[in-house]
């Protein structure tokens, strides 16, 4: 495909895969799986550096800036209060004014609390935050947060890490339809067919973390997503056949004896 | 003369350190790169050129920041 680059923002992406950078074994594995995905974009949290052991090796020498955009967020928020602090925190240690912020609502799903989402992102926006909001599958909802100013949104396919995949593709599909900025599938891929599929039924791009980090060799897995999404985005755009009921042959019937 | 000394908390870690000190100068005792870290104190966000401007007081509470991986991945507090 010539030309299909993702933009948002004004900025251009190569790649429509994007990677989480967490639950690697260590650092050398989440380059090696980085690289085997052929991401542009990897997201990581902000944490409180170790100021007791040193010796620890920091993520970010692992990865070249030059290379990939780093996309802070603010896992393990619950609050806007808190998603807003570790936004600015996350300005504050970077280079962008990008954040996927996310205020979660509830530990066990870990789904997004959506009227905070919004609340958070308004205060980002007027500081001038490029704010991706990892929201529910809701078009309504991701309708608002483009209304406030939001240049993509990122609705989950499945709770975070649950590896259920596309749980709603009609949801998903209608929100695809009513929201015209890109859309990045977030959150619930278990493996390549999910990411396909969600490319398939048109988004701009998929995050995922979990299946490619939690696989059994997550080097094979990151370029089997690869693979998978170049593959969907390919289908999407190429335009696939109308489901029918019935058969249609596909050799005339003209010449038989 | 002699510098007095001042107790502060790092994260969350009660620390001395001489009172004349700057965050700069904390940063390079703890080893700590400014490139890529956030300083707070007292939940005050400061501006990587104000480090080795703002002095530290006594009670002050630092928080040193710096992305870590994370992904569509919440991680607990």
């Amino acid at each position: 495909m010539v030309d299909d680059r993702l933009i948002i923002a004004g900025r251009e992406f190569k790649s429509r895969l994007w990677v989480g950078t967490g639950k690697y074994k260590d650092f050398a594995e989440t380059k090696k799986a980085i690289e085997a995905s052929g991401a542009d974009v990897v997201t990581v949290a902000v944490r409180r550096v170790n100021i007791t052991d040193r010796s620890k090796e920091n993520l970010l020498d692992y990865l070249d800036p030059k290379k990939y955009t780093i996309l802070p967020n603010t896992a393990g928020c619950y609050n806007v209060e808190d998603a807003v602090r570790y936004a600015r925190l996350a300005r504050a240690a970077g280079v962008s004014d990008l954040i996927k912020l996310e205020v979660l609502g509830d530990e066990r799903t870990l789904f997004p609390d959506t009227a905070g989402l919004i609340e958070a992102a308004k205060i980002l926006i007027k500081e001038g935050f490029i704010v991706l909001p990892y929201t529910n599958d809701d078009p309504i909802v991701a309708q608002r947060l483009v209304d406030i100013g939001c240049p993509a949104v990122m609705p989950l396919a499945a709770p975070i890490g649950s590896g259920l995949g596309i749980r709603n593709p009609y949801n998903l599909k209608i929100l695809m339809e009513m929201v015209k900025v890109p859309i990045i599938v977030d959150a619930g891929v278990g493996t390549a067919s999910d990411a396909a599929l969600a490319m398939e039924l048109g988004a701009d791009a998929v995050l995922m973390n979990t299946a490619i980090a939690g696989a059994q060799d997550p080097i094979a897995m990151a370029e089997a997503m690869k693979y998978a999404v170049y593959a969907g985005r390919l289908a999407y755009k190429a335009g696939r056949i109308p489901r029918k009921l019935y058969a249609t042959a596909s050799s005339p019937i003209e010449g038989m004896l | 003369m002699m510098v007095e000394a001042i107790q502060i908390q790092v994260n969350g870690e009660q620390r001395s350190c001489q009172a004349d000190a700057t965050v700069g100068d904390l940063l390079r005792e703890l080893a700590i790169k400014t490139e890529r870290v956030a300083v707070e104190v007292n939940l005050e966000i400061m501006e990587r050129k104000d480090f080795d401007h703002r002095s530290l007081k006594q009670g002050d509470r630092v928080e040193i920041l710096s992305f870590i991986g994370g992904g569509a991945e919440e991680l607990r507090h």
